[in-house]
């Protein structure tokens, strides 16, 4: 009788739980948009290269600010160039740097806020305190001082980014843990005497690896607008590389008669903001972490 | 006296699972509520108890939709009217008293206030009518000083306070019928009791209608005029009280009363197997088939209708409730436990032990001493016997679980030494004993949905111990893993399951297993069944005795169950705020002469039998801190006999039966008393 007690439960490898979560992902219309979108830029980034119906740093005076039309689709820039072709491939840069810089963020981040989490006491006050202290630093200062200090490569970037993004994956790390080792199975595995190392990888990881990967999720969208901010400024990518924020900045002057070289890049970095959020809210409900339920009343 | 207030008319609940299928967790039930009567609702935890009470007040918990029936107010279905309509009958009519009256409470709002805005929403009285109205309800749930008790915040008042404070507002509106959700659940064994009392005493000055729901057939006993058994979602026993627990003719409601340690019976109390079915399980048959004894192939193929037996004014569902009159005499039995041969070896001494949770001042921490004149635990001295089981008994503050937190190492002692084997000291931080002193010494928790880690299945989970202290891996750890189910009665099958897919008792047994992985000499039992049903409770204790019979293992059981205790126990200790009251073989401490505290306690226990009403010797105050000079419970106590009390601690006394009491009245005195 105790065998038919569990009836739909059934045991699933990690490649089916994945799909699970895919799945539940995408039974709703917000997750299988948002789903839909960021498959559909990451794709685009893959193949744009390929796709690219012109030169994007073709400079051509006969072309400048034309119109949208057969010929080009959105329309030239100021310095003749398709805006087509620019968009497709300006969220290349953006999203390796981000995807890479979020990846650090998190690895920084989590681990050293469950780490806090866990010893407590005088190590996590100071950890902590010298964490505010730098959330209290504007962040685009202190990126642009680095940025003029070693340049703008990609190396420089991702780094940068994830230093300045994982400061607050430390928080929602932390206050996981703290939700976690006031659970009895912690201190079961300390009163067997299991070390600090194997409680965090056994015990505590399992059980806050949602948490973070939604955060993580959520610090990607706005990695992207921070990265596309910096690059706006003059401090991402240099020209002629096509990215979002450069094109923005570049055509916002002309705006008023050439709204095509600036609207493009726009929809672009913006829909795919749109959809990092809306993914990471349904990953967040597959994975039952909902931020936005109510409290039954 | 017969008029009908509420009537639940062949009413079904469900809601649509995932895969689209509509699964009922209430299944035609069909009951009433008549003027001025105590109707217990009991049950186990997912037998829909609660589901049914609160849809006899026109609610349905999020996600569940009524499928058929109708819950009649006054001829008014409840289910059919709109919001609007309901807010007229909610809190006038029909009010709610809700387990956790804390939480209930909105924390930032005084009690009087609070009290006065269900009077405005209630009746049409004016300002200082109200505020009359307002100590007269505060009277009426006998809290002291109703005055100034108005001006308090909820956080001031004690667990049982709260409760009347709920109590009171549920009053304000005068209902009909009032509604009380496990209301005495979270609360202390003596403060349950008086609670109870007064929702006697309300019952019957108001001639209100009550509902009372509850897992707790003791609670039930002591207030219901009829009581309604639930199993998986059906009414499978319904009838006057004293019929039902005296002569339960269903076998469920039999195995239920069986499985109930009781305090007359020194003897484990007989377990029934198996564990409620999931909703949505059950195609065919009766839903009790699986554990019933009584059960034959007819019962697996049809399920019995609720029949209705005049004479005993009884409604059952059960083919076979006649061969049940006649076992009726053997409810008060119990299975008789094995006696420990006491080897007199002692295994573990706890000699002087304090220990504080004052914040250590700046001084002693440099100097890494504690200097706290009132510890929370002060001069705790026992001596525990290889393969005993002693019990430290008390109610919440009592210090029981803190002791066991510093025996594990988890918490530092302040004073005193605790020695095993040999004497050898334990040190009191974690980080210093060596690795077999901690595989020696084992935990179980209360809470196995906490103490087992959600995201494991249950081979990690037994396998932590494994490696760790015994190194084990491949086939020998999986072996190991395997024989450690079958110790707890548990399949192979279970390995790869995770906690969540595990009932309650399946758990606890999870958690028992990883406890005997270690091969532990000592286990320390924190409240370990009190989060479990009644009748899984009675199969967890069966399977902790039969371990140490097999094992020879020693339990250190912390409960605050008195019945509980007895049936386990060899030896138990008493301990109040701190500090130990009594001592001795448990048969012993259950008879008089005890300790004045033990009596208050014993005197409270609520038995599931209508004739043993508790005792209420003693007030049920909540002291907050120990008394700095003299007997702990001088504050409480109902046989203080003057200042020699609060000014010096009274001394051990042994009587005659092997229990040391401590106590300034002389022991032969305290048994003449309490005669």
């Amino acid at each position: 009788m105790e065998n038919n007690l569990i009836t739909e439960d059934k045991q699933k490898n990690k490649l089916e739980k994945a799909f699970e979560i895919l799945k539940t992902m995408a039974s709703k219309p917000s997750g299988l948009i948002g789903l839909t979108i960021v498959l559909f830029h990451v794709v685009l980034a893959l193949t744009s290269p390929y796709i690219a119906p012109y030169d994007y740093k073709a400079i051509s005076p006969n072309t400048m600010l034309l119109a949208p039309s057969a010929e080009h689709w959105f329309g030239t820039d100021s310095l003749g160039r398709d805006v087509f072709t620019r968009t497709i491939l300006g969220g290349r840069t953006a999203l390796t740097v981000t995807f890479f810089g979020s990846l650090i963020a998190l690895l920084w981040g989590g681990l050293l806020g469950i780490f806090c989490g866990l010893v407590g006491g005088k190590i996590d006050d100071v950890v902590m305190r010298v964490v505010d202290a730098f959330l209290s630093i504007p962040w685009i200062l202190a990126m642009l001082l680095i940025v003029s200090l070693l340049g703008t490569s990609t190396e420089v970037l991702i780094p940068a980014l994830g230093f300045f993004y994982g400061k607050g994956i430390v928080r929602v790390a932390r206050a996981a843990t703290h939700d976690v080792i006031a659970k009895d199975f912690i201190v079961s595995a300390r009163a067997r005497g299991h070390s600090n190392m194997s409680i965090i990888w056994n015990e505590i990881i399992p059980n806050v690896r949602d948490a973070i990967l939604v955060e993580g999720a959520m610090r990607w969208s706005w990695m992207l607008l921070g990265f596309s901010s910096l690059s706006f400024l003059g401090f991402g990518v240099s020209p002629p590389t096509p990215d979002w924020g450069l094109m923005i900045s570049n055509a916002r002057g002309l705006m008023s008669f050439a709204y095509w070289s600036v609207i493009a890049p726009i929809v672009g970095l913006s829909s795919l903001i749109i959809g990092i959020n809306l993914t990471a809210d349904a990953f967040a409900k597959a994975l039952g972490i909902d931020r936005s339920t109510k409290a039954p009343v | 006296m017969n008029e009908i207030i509420e009537s639940v008319k062949n009413l079904s609940i469900g809601f649509n699972s995932q895969k689209g299928k509509q699964i009922s967790i209430l299944r035609n039930v069909s009951t009433n509520i008549k003027k001025g009567e105590t109707v217990g609702i009991v049950g186990e935890s997912g037998s829909g108890k609660s589901t049914l009470a609160l849809a006899m007040m026109g609610y349905i918990k999020q996600g569940l939709f009524p499928l058929k029936g109708e819950c009649l107010f006054k001829s008014e279905d409840l289910l059919k009217m709109s919001s609007r309509q309901l807010e007229k009958i909610r809190g006038r009519k029909i009010a709610m008293i809700p387990q956790n009256a804390g939480q209930a409470l909105t924390p930032n709002l005084k009690i009087g206030y609070q009290i006065d805005e269900a009077l405005r929403l209630h009746t049409d009285l004016n300002k200082t009518e109200r505020d009359k109205k307002i100590s007269e309800l505060l009277n009426k749930v006998r809290l002291p000083s109703p005055e100034t008790m108005a001006f308090r915040y909820p956080h001031e008042l004690s667990g049982g306070q709260q409760q009347r404070v709920a109590v009171a507002m549920a009053l304000a509106g005068k209902p009909d019928l009032l509604l009380l959700d496990e209301p005495t659940t979270g609360l202390d064994v003596t403060t349950q009791a008086h609670v109870l009392e007064l929702l006697r005493f309300i019952a019957k000055d108001t001639g209100t209608s009550m509902i009372y729901v509850s897992h707790d057939l003791g609670a039930i006993a002591q207030v219901s005029d009829r009581i309604v058994v639930m199993y998986a979602g059906e009414i499978v026993l319904e009838g006057p009280a004293r019929k039902i627990l005296k002569e339960p003719i269903h076998p469920y409601t039999y195995g239920l009363l069986k499985s109930i340690p009781k305090l007359s019976l020194a003897g484990l109390p007989a377990s029934m197997p198996g564990s409620q079915p999931q909703p949505g399980s059950i195609n065919e048959g009766c839903s009790f088939y699986d554990r019933c004894n009584l059960a034959t192939n007819h019962c697996k193929k049809n399920s019995p209708d609720l029949e209705h037996i005049k004479e005993l004014d009884t409604n059952v569902r059960c083919f076979n409730h006649k061969e049940l009159i006649n076992q009726n005499n053997n409810l008060q039995t119990s299975i008789t436990k094995k006696l420990n041969n006491s080897e007199a070896i002692e295994v573990l001494k706890l000699k002087d032990v304090s220990i504080s949770y004052a914040k250590q001042k700046f001084f002693d921490q440099l100097l890494n001493k504690i200097s706290d004149q009132n510890p929370t635990v002060k001069d705790i001295n026992i001596d525990i016997k290889k393969g005993e089981t002693i019990a430290l008994v008390g109610e919440s503050g009592s210090g029981k679980s803190t002791i066991l937190k510093s025996i594990a190492g988890l918490l530092k002692t302040k004073d005193g030494q605790i020695k095993f084997e040999n004497d050898r000291i334990l040190s009191s931080d974690l980080k210093m004993r060596n690795p077999n002193d901690l595989r020696a010494i084992q935990l179980i928790f209360q809470n196995p949905d906490e103490s087992l880690n959600p995201n494991h299945t249950v081979e990690q989970i037994l396998s932590q111990p494994l490696k760790l202290y015994f190194n084990l891996s491949g086939e020998e750890l999986k072996k190991n893993i395997i024989d450690l189910l079958k110790k707890v009665r548990l399949g192979e099958f279970y390995m790869s399951r995770y906690p969540r897919q595990l009932s309650g008792g399946e758990k606890q047994r999870v958690a028992v297993a990883r406890a005997f992985a270690a091969k532990p000499d000592i286990i320390l039992c924190d409240e370990v069944t009190s989060a479990l049903d009644v009748s899984v409770q009675a199969a967890v204790l069966n399977l902790l005795q039969q371990l140490k019979e097999d094992l020879g293992t020693t339990y250190v059981f912390v409960s605050h169950d008195l019945a509980v205790v007895r049936a386990i126990s060899d030896r138990v200790a008493v301990l109040y705020q701190g500090r130990l009251c009594e001592i001795g073989p448990s048969q012993n401490v259950y008879k008089f002469p005890s300790h004045p505290y033990t009596e208050v306690l014993l005197g409270a226990v609520l038995e599931p039998d209508p004739d043993i009403k508790p005792k209420l010797v003693a007030e049920d105050i909540v002291e907050e801190k120990p008394p700095e000079k003299g007997c702990s419970f001088q504050g409480r106590c109902p046989r203080k006999i003057g200042d020699i009390c609060n000014s010096e601690v009274p001394p051990w006394q042994i009587g005659e039966n092997g229990n040391a009491i401590r106590c300034h009245i002389n022991i032969e005195e305290l048994a003449s008393l309490q005669q």
